[in-house]
C-alpha cells in the first residue's frame, strides 16, 4: 500500500551539470560535496551505534538517505542566507559547518554539545553559522522561517531563509499561515519540503489530500512559485534550488520546493514499525538504485574526478572522525546542576539591572 | 499634572519606542489602517508608515511565530493580539518557540519580542473572548508577564517591556482603556521619560490592618474596597499592585504582610493554580509566623465567562465581595 515514487522532473533530459551554478564547480568542490554527504552518513551511523548502546536519551531521527537535500541546497548559500529546520536536523547542522564534536556531544547530553546538552538531537543551533535550529514540533519552525526572512527584508539585506520541513508538516495549519504571510508580504523565504514519503508511519497517499499532484503544488493556492526536484541528483538539487534563491535575492519572492528523497531508517530509531508500513524491498530498492551518495560518487567517477578507492577513503575518514567525536562526547562532562538555571532569561544571564530586579525563578 | 487614558498611555509608549529604535515595529490585526480594534495604535500608521506599523491577516500562529523568528535576528516586534484569548491559537509559537529557544540553544538565541493585548472578562463577549491567561504564561520559565492597572504603569511598563531582551507578554484590560490617570509629560520627568522596571510592585495605598494584593483591574477593585473598609469599618487596608507577575517582587508583598499580618489576593484570573495561589504559597512559606489569619483568595468565579451582562458583573471580583472577605479575617 505504501508506495513511493521518485518523481523524475518533467525535463528529465536536462543535463543539470551544465547549469551555470554547477558548471563553475571545481573538481575539489565536487569532492567536497561528496565528503559532506559521507560525513553526514557516517555521523548518523556512528550515533545510531551509541544510541543502541544506551548512551543517549530521547529520540534519534536519522537523516540517512536524505543527505543530498541538505548538502545540495546549503552549498548554495551566502553571507545573508539563513537555515532553519525541524527535528531531523543533524544533516543540516553538519552542512552549515557545525563540528561533529559539538553535534555528537549534544546527543550524549554533554556540556560540550552545541546547546550545552540542553537541547538534544532535535534542537541543534548555530546562529553564528546562520543556523536557527533544530525545532521539535512539526511545522512549528515554518512561521519562524518567515520571520527570519522578514528580518532580512526589514534590514534591507539581500538574503533568504531556507526553511526545511517534512512531507508530514504540510498538513499543519502553521505552515499554511506562513505561506500566506510569505506571499502576502513578499518574504524571501524558501520552504523546502523534504519528501521522504512518510509522515512517521503514514504514507503521503494516506495523509495528504490531492497528493498525486505533489505537495509543493499547494503553493499555487497562494499564488506562489513552486518546483519539484529529484533529490537523488545533486546537480538538479543545486540548479533548481538556485532559481528559488535568485527569486528571493532579486525579487524578494518566496518559493516552495519539494525535493523527493527517502529515509532508510524509521521516523526515529524508536519507530518499531519502520519495516511494516513499507516493505523491506522498497527500502532495498532505494538503497540500490537511488542512494544519493552512490549516485554522486558514480557521477564523479564518470567525470574522472574520484575513484572507488577515493570514496572508500572518504568513508573511512568520516567514520574515524565520527568515532573520534563519540570519544570526545563520552569524555566530556555533563552540564553541572548549577547550570540548569542558565540560558533561560537573557537579562539574568547578562546580569543586567532588569535581570537582577524581581524574582525570576520559583523552584 | 495632565491626565490621559490608559489607551493614550499605551499609544505614547509605542510612539516613543518607535522613535527610539528603528528595529521596533508593530504587527497585528487592524493595527495600521484601521487604527487598532481598540484604537491603541491610533495615528501610528499615519506617522510611521507601512514598514513600522503592519496590518496582519487573521492568522495568529503565523504572524506571532513570524514575529518570534524576526526577533531572533534582531528585530524588536511589538505584536498586538486583538484579544489575548487569541493567544491560544498561537500557543505553540508562544510557549514552545519564544519561551524555550534560548534554553534549548544553550543561550545562543534570545527573543526580544512583546506580545500585548487585552486579557480580561467583563465585557459580555462570552467565554472565547474573555480569557485571562496570565497564570498560564507566567508558569513558563523564559517568559515574562506584565499586567498594568493604571495609565501611568501601562506607559512605563510597556516602554520597559519593549527594551527588555526576553519575551514579555503584556496583558491589558479593555475596561481600563478609557479610564484616565495622572501621567506626567516627558518634560515633567527628571529623566525625560517614563520607564518602569519589570519586577517592582507598587504600593497603591498604604495601610496597616490588611494587605490587599492584586494585579490588573483587580487593583482598582481593591482600592475601592479599601475606601469602603476605611469609611464604614475603620479598617486601614494596604493595596499592593504586582504590576509584573514574572519577574515577581516578593519583597514588597512580604514587607506589607509583615506589617499588616493579614493578606487577601484579588484577581480576575481563575482560582485553580491562579496567580493568587502562587502568592499565597509565597506568603505561607516566607512569612508564616507573621500571619494572624490564613491567606485568602478572591478570583473570578470558577466557570467559563458567562455572557449574561448582570451575571458577568458578579463573576468577577467586586468591591463589596472584597470587603466581606476582609471582614471575615479582621
Amino acid at each position: 500500500m505504501a508506495k513511493k515514487k521518485v518523481s523524475k522532473s518533467p525535463e528529465a533530459a536536462v543535463d543539470y551539470s551544465k547549469d551555470p551554478i554547477n558548471a563553475k564547480l571545481t573538481p575539489s568542490e565536487k569532492v567536497d560535496l561528496l565528503r559532506q554527504m559521507v560525513r553526514i552518513r557516517r555521523f548518523e551511523t556512528v550515533s545510531l551505534k551509541y544510541y543502541q548502546q544506551g548512551k543517549m536519551g530521547g529520540f534519534l531521527h536519522l537523516y540517512i538517505g536524505q543527505e543530498s537535500v541538505a548538502v545540495g541546497t546549503i552549498s548554495l548559500l551566502g553571507e545573508h542566507d539563513h537555515v532553519i529546520t525541524a527535528y531531523r536536523d543533524h544533516g543540516h547542522a553538519l552542512a552549515v559547518g557545525m563540528s561533529m564534536n559539538e553535534c555528537m556531544a549534544e546527543l550524549f547530553g554533554k556540556k560540550t554539545g552545541c546547546s550545552k546538552g540542553k537541547g538534544g538531537s532535535m534542537h541543534y543551533f548555530a546562529p553564528d553559522k546562520n543556523y536557527w535550529g533544530g525545532h521539535g514540533i512539526v511545522a512549528g519552525q515554518t512561521p519562524l522561517g518567515a520571520g527570519l526572512a522578514f528580518a532580512l527584508k526589514y534590514k534591507g539585506l539581500t538574503g533568504c531563509c531556507l526553511c526545511y520541513l517534512g512531507d508530514g508538516a504540510v498538513n499543519q495549519g502553521a505552515y499554511h499561515e506562513a505561506l500566506n504571510l510569505a506571499e502576502l508580504w513578499d518574504l524571501p523565504v524558501i520552504y523546502v519540503i523534504e519528501n521522504n514519503g512518510y509522515s512517521m508511519g503514514t504514507s503521503q497517499e494516506r495523509s495528504s489530500a490531492h497528493s498525486h499532484k505533489g505537495l509543493a503544488a499547494r503553493a499555487e493556492a497562494y499564488g506562489m512559485e513552486w518546483d519539484q526536484i529529484n533529490g537523488e541528483d545533486l546537480y538538479e538539487v543545486r540548479a533548481r534550488t538556485q532559481k528559488a534563491i535568485d527569486r528571493a535575492h532579486h525579487e524578494s519572492r518566496p518559493t516552495v520546493l519539494e525535493i523527493d528523497t527517502y529515509r532508510y531508517k524509521g521516523h526515529s530509531v524508536a519507530d518499531a514499525n519502520a519495516e511494516k508500513y513499507r516493505t523491506k524491498e522498497e527500502i532495498q530498492r532505494y538503497m540500490n538504485e537511488h542512494d544519493p551518495l552512490t549516485c554522486w560518487k558514480d557521477q564523479l567517477i564518470a567525470e574522472g574526478i574520484v575513484s572507488e578507492e577515493d570514496f572508500k577513503n572518504l568513508m573511512k575518514e568520516a567514520g574515524d572522525e565520527a568515532e573520534a567525536a563519540a570519544q570526545f562526547a563520552q569524555q566530556s562532562p555533563y552540564p553541572d546542576e548549577s547550570e540548569m538555571l542558565d540560558d533561560i532569561y537573557w537579562e539574568v544571564d547578562n546580569q543586567t539591572e532588569a535581570g537582577r530586579t524581581g524574582r525570576h525563578f520559583f523552584h | 499634572m495632565r491626565e490621559i487614558t490608559y489607551r493614550q498611555a499605551l499609544n505614547e509608549a509605542l510612539d516613543e519606542e518607535l522613535a527610539r529604535d528603528e528595529n521596533v515595529c508593530i504587527i497585528g490585526e487592524e493595527v495600521a489602517q484601521y487604527n487598532g480594534a481598540y484604537k491603541v495604535t491610533e495615528g501610528l500608521w499615519d506617522k510611521w508608515g507601512d514598514k513600522r506599523v503592519i496590518d496582519a491577516p487573521i492568522s495568529e500562529a503565523g504572524f506571532i511565530g513570524m514575529g518570534i523568528g524576526a526577533s531572533m535576528l534582531g528585530i524588536r516586534p511589538v505584536m498586538e493580539l486583538m484579544f489575548y484569548s487569541f493567544a491560544y491559537v498561537a500557543f505553540d509559537q508562544m510557549m514552545n518557540n519564544a519561551a524555550t529557544v534560548r534554553y534549548m540553544s544553550g543561550g545562543l538565541i534570545h527573543c526580544p519580542i512583546v506580545v500585548r493585548g487585552p486579557a480580561n472578562g467583563g465585557t459580555n463577549v462570552g467565554a472565547t473572548h474573555s480569557h485571562t491567561p496570565e497564570n498560564i504564561f507566567a508558569n513558563m520559565p523564559g517568559l515574562k508577564v506584565v499586567s498594568p492597572a493604571t495609565a501611568y504603569d501601562a506607559k512605563g511598563l510597556l516602554k520597559q517591556a519593549i527594551r527588555d531582551n526576553d519575551p514579555v507578554y503584556f496583558m491589558e484590560n479593555t475596561l481600563l482603556y478609557g479610564e484616565k490617570w495622572a501621567v506626567p509629560a516627558n518634560d515633567e520627568l527628571p529623566g525625560g521619560e517614563l520607564v518602569i522596571p519589570l519586577g517592582v510592585a507598587d504600593v497603591k495605598r498604604e495601610g496597616r490592618d490588611l494587605s490587599l494584593i492584586a494585579h490588573g483591574r483587580a487593583v482598582i477593585t481593591c482600592l475601592k474596597a479599601a475606601e469602603i473598609l476605611k469609611e464604614q469599618h475603620q479598617i486601614d487596608a494596604e493595596v499592593i499592585d504586582l504590576r509584573s507577575i514574572r519577574p515577581l517582587d516578593e519583597e514588597t508583598i512580604l514587607n506589607s504582610v509583615r506589617k499588616t499580618h493579614r493578606a487577601i489576593y484579588v484577581e480576575e484570573n481563575k482560582p485553580f493554580c491562579g496567580v493568587g495561589a502562587q502568592i499565597a504559597a509565597t506568603i505561607m512559606e516566607q512569612a508564616f509566623d507573621d500571619l494572624d489569619a490564613p491567606v485568602l483568595r478572591i478570583s473570578s468565579v470558577d466557570s467559563p465567562a458567562i455572557y449574561s451582562p448582570p451575571l458577568e458583573k458578579k463573576q468577577l471580583p467586586y468591591p463589596e465581595q472584597v470587603v466581606a472577605k476582609a471582614l471575615s479575617i479582621c
